[in-house]
């Protein structure tokens, strides 16, 4: 679907002299609340959405296998951009937020994706939190029970389509200090927490063929209203399911400096912080596409965690459409440990 | 041919006694864009009843201007033109249309003929114009003048020497004072010419009105009992 | 090469020597030119209005989904459809009043606006963000803006008190249109989750079945190339403008052909020393055309310039008319389409191209030594007017046949085109015959010759007399047509206007404040609720008006069929009165049943009765109210008529202004109303009665021209009667009353002409044209009228060469015996 891009969407938020960062997340973002250190995140309140924070998203990708072992990737996302901080009762078409959502599949040889875009208010997009429903015209994202163990994800795009059942594995996790995630040394941050342990079966469609797939899923979930620093251009993101049921999510912020950190999480649910100092990452190959040069292939090491490997992706060219800017694909790694997880790149 | 000579002497006796037409000091010129042009400086004739005339001269001596300040055709700028007592040579326009109606035949070269009416309509026009249609001297010109067999026609579908003989016709319809003819076998060839020529001459001599020709023939000239030459506007002196 | 550019010089030095003639020349083709490209240029003018306006949805081929019965639906379709993975975009659009003028109002949503809209500047992120944030935009075409005298920045305020956005202009706005937020839309038209259309994305496309599927029966699936509501009903408007460019241009084309004749005819001796000179027929040939050329694009160019003037003159009128009648909004700016000023240089090289080739082949046919003969016309008289005869026979004959065969406006305009054909071919029989009968009856030698001469005119007249006659005939025709409207119209408009009061509440809610109050109100006899909804039959938009049982209507309303009975059985049974239009339209009669789509499902009533609707080009149905309440609930109940005593009008109307303000819309009485309509119509045939009496201006003038060309001709005829004794006076005046006789002899025959005229246009024309039938009005005082225009136009034409042929001097007429033809 022809569409604006992520980035040219994000513009929308920024005033027209100071679109700064990435999509302009990085500019100011006057009468919106800024997320605070020490802020609690309650579920299932906090599955819902936080006008009062300018953007949000609600992210799922999955690493998925058909049963004659060819490796997919899946990804579902619904972004939410509030174009000025809330008055009360604003109904309908008084709504000031304006929802984007992209649905992928990618294969080793081909990448699908679709886009579509929607005015908030009306009831052609929304969130719900308990029970936990995103929807945006005929995609979905919802749980199938009060508790959030089972969901469903639906989405359809030009020559793909997807219906997956998602079984929670785990207790929801938060990143950063308590679901307080920072992002540059000047403070901008945002409220992250994840989903890393879902398990998923269900079946894709690829041009009309079907295919049924099962594997493993992550969910992340952020809002902020400045989650860059004006001078950082993008970021990498990892995500990365490791042996044993525990999970690893590292971020590089490029800037000026790069700021650099993650999260180890373990199997319970628990979380250690990683400081920059204790990781370290190291593009190995890049993947030119159009314009830009993308740094597919990394080692990743967490020197805490004896954890050193090489990370490939399943298809370099995992480029969100021709005009998207930013890289989000299924990854496989190896070395100190072997699996698969998914990397995401903007700013290039 | 008895008649004709007598006529004519009786003519002669008439002539010393009072002529029908008296031209003293006639004078015309033209515009153009280089100043008048004068193309009579004074001419004087005379010619009585009955009396037959040629005036002959080079074109551009004046000869056809002379013939249609006679005719009442147009003004004479200076100088009298007396026909039968009356001055015509500067009247206002119904006094000489009237004059031409009534008292003066003309003959053209050309397109003497209203094109759209017949022979018979054409010969009858000027008298019935003038109020004197004659039927019986209608059809004894229309006999003489050999064109019975013609009267349905039109112009357009008469030879040249029909269509003259129609004019002709027409002009003495009316038994004008006067005859005048301007080259009336100028497009014609000899033998017609010569035809038309002798049947105008009969009628003349027998309605006894005067006849005043131009030509430049002098073969034609010669059957006139007189003849005046124009030379530069005046009248040369033989 | 030489030759023919030494020819060219040749041809034209002639016209240094008589530029009147070469002014008429390009004056004829200019005017005709004029006409037809103003004509063009206004038609086309609308049409690209309605594009615009239509394009605003349908760009990039992009389906439009609307209401199945017309009218808005509920915005949860919407949702619906979007929920069901069909992309498609919402919008609403309305009327609105600023300041007493009509704007329309479009609400869209930006976000969801596909590309190809012609509103897709909205989408950008720029101007997008500041739609939806702050105090939002609104957006109007510059001059848009500057007919309501509104600054940008400004906030448009409507009628009912709603404040528009700040308003900024945007050039791909249509015509007379505000664009907002459909949030803002649905607010200031106060029709809250309410829509008017959807828009479907190009990329994807829908099909009906999975749209019913999705939405059930209350949505109509519209491909884009499907004419748009508007462009149909104005169709007829438009036809009926070509028709007149059309005539305009025969009729100045005839001038063209007049002044050609007579640069032939003065250069005819040139020619042949040319000819004689060695100048070769190709060269000459080549000569004429480069000349033709030259003159045409002169002339045409002149004509152009001319017709975007007349346009620009035109086109308010034209555009009220359309606004009035259609509620179509046309640009009040002429646009410099290239499409009308090509047709316009085309038609102009066209008719000259014409006119040319018959003086061309006379020309190429000439003798190089010309005989001392009178022309030989008489033959060629005869046999031209045998040839006009057989030809008008055929065209007569063609005219009978397509009356016979052909149906709906083609034929209307086929047999009027043929019956003006054939009269203008038989004309010259008709005048010929005239002149045979006055020459019978002619005794005296000049009144004889006066008819027998005539005819000699006959032939060299006769395309200027043509002329003339169409002009006068149209007079007559469109004329008639017009008036016996304007009667008719005002008769008609008297006894729907029976209800002294009529008003528009601002909302439902207030038309019941009011209509309680008005109850209390001793002056008011009665409170007549006239509310309306919307449906579509057989695909075409149909009015549906509710009547309350009152003697206001059944004894003043007139219905063209159907009674007493009709009424009772109106209000009693489940019954409609049809409009004229629409019944011819749905080819059904009284007694016959119809099914109509109602608000929630179809409705089957009984037609009663017929009545007149003139100048609607929408169906209309009325029915009784109680029946409109109960199928028809989403009906706009804001409308009411008041009965009074004329005294009382006055106060009550400014009473009711005091107690209700802004709940009122709008407020007036039946003669503020008569008004309105009656300036509408006059609008339309300002119009038509412009066309007209340019027209009559040409044909004077090409018989002017004709006239010019044959006083040399004529010398050879005239020359021997005036020699003969007969004043020059007398021989012009003589002229002067051959003119006017021929010119009554063309009003005789164009008086029937007319009325045939009228009666094709009333009967046959209007009929397929907006589906109503006006009654054959008569009226003689027009017939005198005729004759009086016919009169001075022959004067007007005849003057100047009778008065030249009077002061000729002599020398002119002795030319011609002597030899200098």
């Amino acid at each position: 679907m022809k569409g604006k891009t992520l980035a040219g969407l994000l513009a929308l938020l920024s005033t027209p002299a100071m679109a700064q960062g990435y999509g302009g997340l990085g500019s100011d973002a006057p009468g919106f609340d800024m997320p605070k250190p020490g802020t609690p995140i309650v579920f299932p309140k906090d599955h819902g959405a936080h006008p009062r924070f300018r953007t949000e998203w609600w992210y799922l990708t999955a690493n998925l296998h058909s049963a004659d072992r060819t490796a997919y990737g899946m990804q579902w996302t619904l972004f939410r951009f509030g174009l000025e901080p809330p008055r009360e009762s604003q109904e309908g078409w008084e709504d000031r937020n304006v929802w984007m959502a992209h649905a992928a599949v990618t294969s080793a040889t081909e990448n699908l994706v679709a886009e579509t875009r929607s005015r908030g208010g009306v009831g052609t997009v929304g969130v719900e939190a308990q029970p936990f429903k995103a929807y945006i015209d005929d995609w979905s994202f919802e749980a199938l029970d009060p508790g959030f163990d089972k969901a469903r994800v639906v989405a359809r795009g030009p020559g793909f389509s997807y219906s997956l059942e998602l079984t929670r594995g785990g207790p929801f996790v938060l990143q950063g200090d308590a679901g307080f995630s920072q992002k540059a040394d000047t403070g901008q941050a945002s409220h992250y927490y994840s989903q890393p342990f879902f398990s998923v079966e269900g079946a894709l469609s690829l041009h009309g063929q079907e295919v049924k797939v099962a594997g493993k899923a992550w969910m992340d979930r952020e809002w902020s209203s400045q989650t860059m620093a004006p001078d950082q251009k993008g970021w990498d993101w990892f995500s990365l399911h490791l042996a044993n049921g525990e999970a690893l999510m590292l971020f590089r912020f490029r800037g000026a400096r790069d700021y650099v950190s993650g999260n180890w999480i373990s199997a319970d649910g628990s979380t250690a912080l990683l400081g920059a100092d204790d990781i370290s990452l190291t593009p190995l190959s890049q993947t030119a596409i159009g314009e830009h040069n993308l740094p597919t292939r990394w080692r990743v090491q967490v020197k805490s965690r004896g954890f050193d490997i090489e990370i490939s992706p399943l298809n370099p060219r995992s480029w969100m459409g021709a005009n998207f800017s930013y890289w989000e694909g299924p990854i496989s790694f190896s070395g100190s440990q072997s699996g698969e997880g998914y990397l995401e790149l903007t700013g290039y | 041919m008895n008649a004709p000579s007598v006529r004519s002497e009786a003519a002669t006796v008439e002539t010393l006694s009072a002529p029908l037409l008296r031209i003293v000091n006639l004078r015309k010129s033209y515009a153009t864009p280089q100043g008048p042009l004068a193309v009579l400086r004074g001419v004087d004739l005379s010619l009585a009843a009955g009396e037959t005339m040629a005036l002959m001269g080079e074109s551009g001596s004046g000869k056809s201007t002379l013939l249609h300040l006679v005719g009442a055709l147009d003004d004479a700028d200076a100088g009298e033109i007396i026909l039968d007592g009356v001055s015509i040579a500067r009247l206002p326009e119904n006094a000489r249309a009237a004059l031409r109606r009534e008292a003066i035949g003309v003959v053209f070269q050309q397109f003497n003929l209203i094109a759209s009416l017949t022979v018979a309509e054409n010969l009858a026009f000027q008298a019935q114009l003038a109020g004197r249609l004659d039927p019986q001297w209608q059809a004894r010109l229309t006999h003489r003048l050999g064109l019975e067999n013609l009267a349905s026609r039109y112009p357009e579908q008469l030879s040249g020497g029909q269509q003259q003989r129609v004019a002709i016709g027409r002009a003495l319809a009316v038994r004008p004072k006067l005859l005048l003819a301007d080259e009336p076998t100028g497009n014609l060839d000899e033998a017609t010419g010569d035809a038309v020529m002798d049947l105008t001459l009969d009628l003349v001599t027998e309605t006894g009105c005067a006849f005043l020709m131009v030509t430049h023939s002098a073969r034609l000239a010669a059957r006139l009992s007189r003849r005046e030459t124009l030379v530069a506007g005046a009248l040369a002196r033989s | 090469m030489r030759q023919t550019l030494f020819a060219l010089a040749a041809l034209l030095s002639h016209w240094r020597r008589h530029p009147a003639n070469l002014a008429m020349l390009i004056l004829g083709l200019a005017i005709a030119t004029a006409l037809w490209s103003g004509v063009q240029a206004l038609n086309a003018q609308a049409r690209k209005s309605y594009d615009s306006a239509a394009a605003v949805f349908t760009g990039g081929g992009a389906q439009n989904i609307v209401s199945a019965r017309g009218g808005l639906f509920p915005q949860e379709l919407f949702v619906r459809l979007r929920r069901a993975g069909v992309k498609v975009s919402p919008a609403l659009e309305g009327a609105a009043r600023v300041d007493a003028k009509n704007i329309r109002l479009i609400g869209v949503e930006p976000v969801t606006l596909p590309a190809a809209s012609t509103l897709a500047p909205l989408r950008e992120n720029r101007e997008a963000r500041n739609i939806l944030t702050g105090e939002g935009r609104s957006f109007a075409a510059p001059q848009t803006l500057r007919e309501l005298h509104i600054a940008e920045g400004a906030r448009i305020a409507t009628e009912r008190g709603f404040a528009l956005p700040p308003v900024y202009a945007i050039d791909s706005a249509p015509p007379g249109a505000v664009i907002v937020d459909i949030g803002i839309a649905q607010k200031a038209l106060d029709q809250p989750e309410r829509l008017s259309r959807l828009v479907v994305a190009p990329e994807q496309r829908l099909d009906s079945a999975k749209l019913t599927e999705i939405a059930g029966n209350s949505l109509r699936l519209v491909e884009p190339d499907e004419e748009n509501d508007l462009s149909r009903l104005t169709d007829s408007f438009h036809l009926n403008l070509t028709a007149f460019g059309l005539l305009a241009f025969l009729v100045g084309f005839f001038i063209v052909n007049a002044s050609f004749g007579l640069a032939f005819e003065q250069r005819l001796p040139m020619v042949r020393t040319l000819r004689a000179l060695g100048v070769s027929m190709r060269a000459l040939v080549g000569a004429l055309f480069c000349e033709l050329v030259v003159l045409t694009s002169l002339a045409g160019g002149l004509g152009v310039v001319g017709g975007y003037l007349i346009a620009a003159a035109l086109l308010p009128d034209v555009a009220a008319s359309l606004e009035g009648l259609y509620g179509a909004k046309l640009s009040g700016q002429l646009a410099l389409d290239a499409s009308w000023w090509l047709s316009g240089l085309a038609m102009a090289g066209a008719g000259a191209l014409l006119a040319v080739a018959s003086g061309l082949s006379k020309a190429l046919r000439l003798p190089l030594l010309s005989a001392a003969r009178p022309i030989a016309w008489r033959e060629a008289h005869h046999r031209y007017l045998r040839r006009q005869g057989a030809f008008g026979a055929l065209a007569l004959l063609g005219a009978a046949l397509a009356y016979s065969t052909v149906d709906g406006l083609a034929m209307g305009f086929a047999v009027i085109a043929l019956a003006l054909l054939s009269a203008a071919l038989l004309l010259p029989v008709a005048l010929a015959a005239m002149l045979q009968i006055g020459e019978s009856l002619a005794e005296r030698p000049l009144a004889h010759w006066f008819f027998a001469d005539g005819r000699q005119e006959i032939a060299g007249l006769s395309l200027a007399l043509t002329a003339l006659l169409l002009a006068l005939a149209t007079n007559i025709g469109v004329g008639g047509m017009v008036e016996g409207f304007r009667e008719t119209f005002s008769g008609w408009l008297d006894q729907r206007l029976i209800a002294e009061i009529y008003y528009e509440a601002a909302t439902p809610a207030d038309a019941r404040e009011i209509e309680a109050w008005a109850k209390e109100q001793r002056e008011v006899a009665a409170i007549l609720p006239v509310w309306r909804a919307k449906t579509r039959i057989s695909n075409w938009p149909v009015e549906i008006i509710g009547m309350a049982a009152h003697e206001t209507y059944s004894a003043h309303f007139s219905l063209l069929e159907g009674g007493a009975e009709a009424w009772r059985a109106l209000h009693e049974e489940d019954a409609v009165l049809v409009s004229e239009q629409l019944v011819r339209r749905l080819k059904i009669g009284v007694g016959a049943m119809l099914d109509i789509p109602a608000t929630r499902d179809l409705w089957r009533a009984k037609v009663v009765g017929i009545f007149p609707d003139y100048g609607n080009p929408k169906g209309q149905l009325r029915l009784d109210h109680a029946r409109l309440v109960a199928h028809f609930p989403d009906a706009s109940g804001v409308h009411y008529s008041l009965r009074a005593a004329p005294g009382d009008v006055a106060p009550l109307m400014e009473k009711m202004q005091n107690c209700f303000g802004p709940k009122l819309a709008r407020l007036v009485d039946n003669a503020a109303i008569k008004k309105i309509s009656t300036d509408i119509f006059e609008r339309t045939f300002t119009v038509t009665t412009a066309l007209d009496t340019l027209t009559l201006v040409v044909a004077a003038v090409a018989l002017f021209a004709s006239l010019l060309t044959l006083s040399n001709l004529r010398l050879a005829h005239i020359a021997p009667v005036w020699a003969v004794g007969v004043t020059r006076r007398r021989l012009a005046g003589l002229e002067l009353l051959r003119m006017l006789l021929f010119s009554v002899g063309v009003a005789l025959i164009a008086i029937p002409l007319g009325l045939f005229m009228t009666w094709s246009l009333v009967a046959v024309v209007n009929v397929a044209a907006f589906g109503w039938r006006l009654p054959i009005l008569v009226f003689p005082l027009q017939w005198a009228e005729v004759f009086v225009v016919a009169l001075v136009t022959a004067l007007f034409a005849a003057t100047i060469p009778a008065l030249r042929l009077a002061r000729s001097a002599p020398a002119d007429f002795l030319k011609v015996f002597a030899n200098e033809r």
